[in-house]
């Protein structure tokens, strides 16, 4: 990956984390924990590695994309519109009676969601289906889902392993969250569901590690998702929950609480900060940075 | 004469039939395609069955992918596992984002037999029903099995199909003037002292009890309720009027079904008795099918008493 690809991405996913905190504060309610540990992934699979076209969501020869934890909105949302799907001012709609960003995500009202989800372990069996479909047309476009680690501990994750492996879905990848939390508590505590490599090679997939907020890292295991022929690929990304706000980072009670305005307040503060740090990095204008940091409040600094 | 097919047969030859037809349309299984009947559809067109294994669950979710991708998916199982083991997932997979699969419960009901209890699924009606914008669908014969297969073929939206197990004599094949619509029952026998509704193959038990009563110099009126939801309200409220006494009949538990469907309506737009015969609040058993419908009392014999009782209440509320 090039110097300046690298610095986009971290700034945009940057970007994207703040318009989260933005948007889960306005709501008083959503997802940032989990959120926050997949925007890396989330911001490369959108920004660089998806064969998309925001002006064409509905093109059937996309690549298509399931939140298999369909609770991190404040995660995929934001990614879409700095992908150019709605306009970011959309995001102040999230959770609100009168607004169409629903809490999970939702494929009828928002433009450039692939599948309604929100029940965990239900999202990578409709991928099945994408990619059984893809196969069955023809077509070369691939499947993205994104699993949590907790969410592996439902049983349909497993029937849908299962069935990928049957039917040798080499255009389907799975990216797995593993940030090692939980609601309750650490999945190790909770339900432990390691070794996950070592599950998922003995039902027939093809095992990618990588580190979550290395964008070289991820990009590393996507090139070599590309690359299975005749099964399927989990990418193993190793991840923090929480991760860009201090107080947040390994935090499990962070999972699903809006902050109160004293911590939005310093979250807000510490991710500006890498909004700023990181897009000048990428060689944002000052209109860009402004642009930037003003968030989905219409105001900076909100 | 009559034609004796199960309903699930005419399905499987049906989804064989129309397979050239509808290129999108794909059929899974959860290893039963022997008793489901798809296999006649998996061996002409294997490329569009895929045997999805005993995982129902996933088997739901692949096929909301595969809608979500313009598939015509059919899910099949037991009723007691694709309604039942996978509601969750038609729920919110299939039915909350309105993809276009067709869910498809065979073996419904008690007339499973031998195997009992836990493969005799008296609740699928209910529970299919109680998710929002599910259309519910229970044919009575093959004729009209197979008319319903192409209707649902042609329908946008999430469906349940409920198959049975057992042959049946069809009776939709000899009535004058037989329409097969979405949403609209159909009148099998006229009649205007009381009126049953039925639906599956209790629709036989029915046209059978009505028969019995016109022996006594009763008229009971017929109505096959092909599709529970969304109800043909027109019918049944006709009913109402037009006869003051009804008996619904289903092959289910009487909590949540069509019994419960008509009442909703009767009750708050023309209230007359409504007895609703089927299974009472019980699980089923085991033993031959057809002794398990007479200890349940799903019988045309048992059917004229629910409807005396009904022309009883009218009795009274007239007197009254």
């Amino acid at each position: 990956m090039d110097t300046n690809t690298r610095a986009k991405l971290a700034a945009v996913a940057a970007r994207a984390r703040l318009l989260g905190l933005e948007m889960v504060y306005a709501a008083a309610s959503g997802h940032l924990g989990g959120s926050f540990s997949a925007m890396d992934i989330l911001t490369l699979l959108y920004q660089e590695e998806m064969r998309v076209d925001p002006a064409r969501p509905q093109d059937p020869d996309r690549d298509r994309f399931v939140l298999s934890k369909g609770h991190c909105t404040p995660a995929l949302y934001p990614t879409l519109a700095l992908r150019g799907y709605f306009p970011v001012a959309d995001l102040a709609q999230f959770r609100r009676i009168d607004g169409h960003m629903s809490g999970h995500a939702e494929m009828r009202h928002v433009p450039g969601v692939d599948m309604s989800t929100g029940s965990l372990g239900q999202g990578i069996s409709a991928a099945v289906g994408m990619a059984l479909a893809g196969k069955l047309d023809r077509k070369d476009y691939r499947v993205y889902a994104l699993l949590g680690d907790g969410e592996l501990e439902e049983g349909q994750v497993w029937e849908a392993a299962m069935a990928a492996a049957k039917y040798q879905l080499d255009h389907l990848c799975a990216v797995v969250d593993v940030n090692g939390l939980q609601i309750d508590g650490p999945t190790e505590k909770v339900m432990p569901t390691e070794p996950l490599d070592e599950k998922f090679a003995a039902f027939g997939w093809n095992v990618v590690s990588c580190d979550g907020h290395d964008f070289d890292s991820i990009a590393a295991a996507l090139t070599a998702a590309r690359a299975a022929s005749g099964r399927p690929t989990v990418v193993l990304a190793r991840t923090v929950k929480g991760k860009g706000v201090s107080f947040m980072e390994n935090d499990a009670g962070w999972h699903g609480k809006a902050p109160n305005a004293e911590q939005y307040a310093k979250a807000r503060a510490e991710l500006a900060a890498q909004v700023e740090a990181l897009g000048r990095q990428a060689g944002w204008s000052g209109a860009e940075l402004t642009a930037a940091l003003t968030g989905i409040s219409g105001k900076e600094g909100n | 004469m009559a034609e004796h097919i199960a309903t699930r047969a005419a399905y499987g030859q049906a989804l064989a039939q129309w397979g050239e037809k509808y290129p999108d349309l794909v059929v899974l299984d959860a290893d039963l395609s022997g008793s489901t009947m798809t296999k006649a559809f998996a061996d002409k067109f294997p490329d569009r069955f895929f045997d999805m294994g005993i995982a129902e669950a996933n088997m739901t979710g692949v096929a909301a992918g595969l809608a979500a991708c313009g598939k015509r998916p059919f899910v099949n199982s037991f009723a007691m596992f694709s309604a039942g083991r996978a509601w969750e997932q038609v729920r919110n997979s299939v039915a909350y984002p309105r993809l276009n699969v067709k869910i498809v419960g065979s073996h419904g009901g008690l007339s499973v037999g031998e195997d009992g209890a836990t493969h005799q699924c008296i609740e699928d009606y209910a529970i299919m029903r109680a998710i929002p914008g599910m259309t519910v669908v229970s044919p009575c014969d093959g004729p009209e099995m197979r008319l319903a297969v192409k209707a649902l073929l042609d329908y946008d939206g999430p469906a349940y199909l409920r198959l049975g197990r057992l042959a049946v004599d069809s009776v939709t094949d000899e009535v004058p003037g037989y329409q097969f619509h979405l949403g609209k029952g159909a009148e099998l026998r006229p009649g205007t002292d009381a009126a049953i509704i039925a639906t599956g193959m209790m629709v036989q038990e029915a046209v059978k009890a009505a028969d019995l009563m016109r022996g006594e110099g009763l008229s009971v009126r017929v109505i096959d309720m092909h599709t529970i939801k969304p109800l043909d309200e027109d019918i049944v409220l006709r009913a109402a009027r037009e006869t003051g006494a009804i008996v619904t009949v289903e092959e289910a538990n009487v909590i949540g079904g069509l019994g419960s469907a008509v009442c909703e309506t009767v009750c708050t737009r023309y209230p007359v008795p409504v007895i609703r015969h089927g299974v009472k609040d019980l699980f089923g058993r085991s033993g031959a099918a057809q002794a398990v419908l007479e200890a349940y009392g799903l019988t045309a014999q048992a059917i004229t008493n629910s409807v005396r009782c009904a022309l009883e209440r009218k009795e009274q509320l007239r007197l009254r």
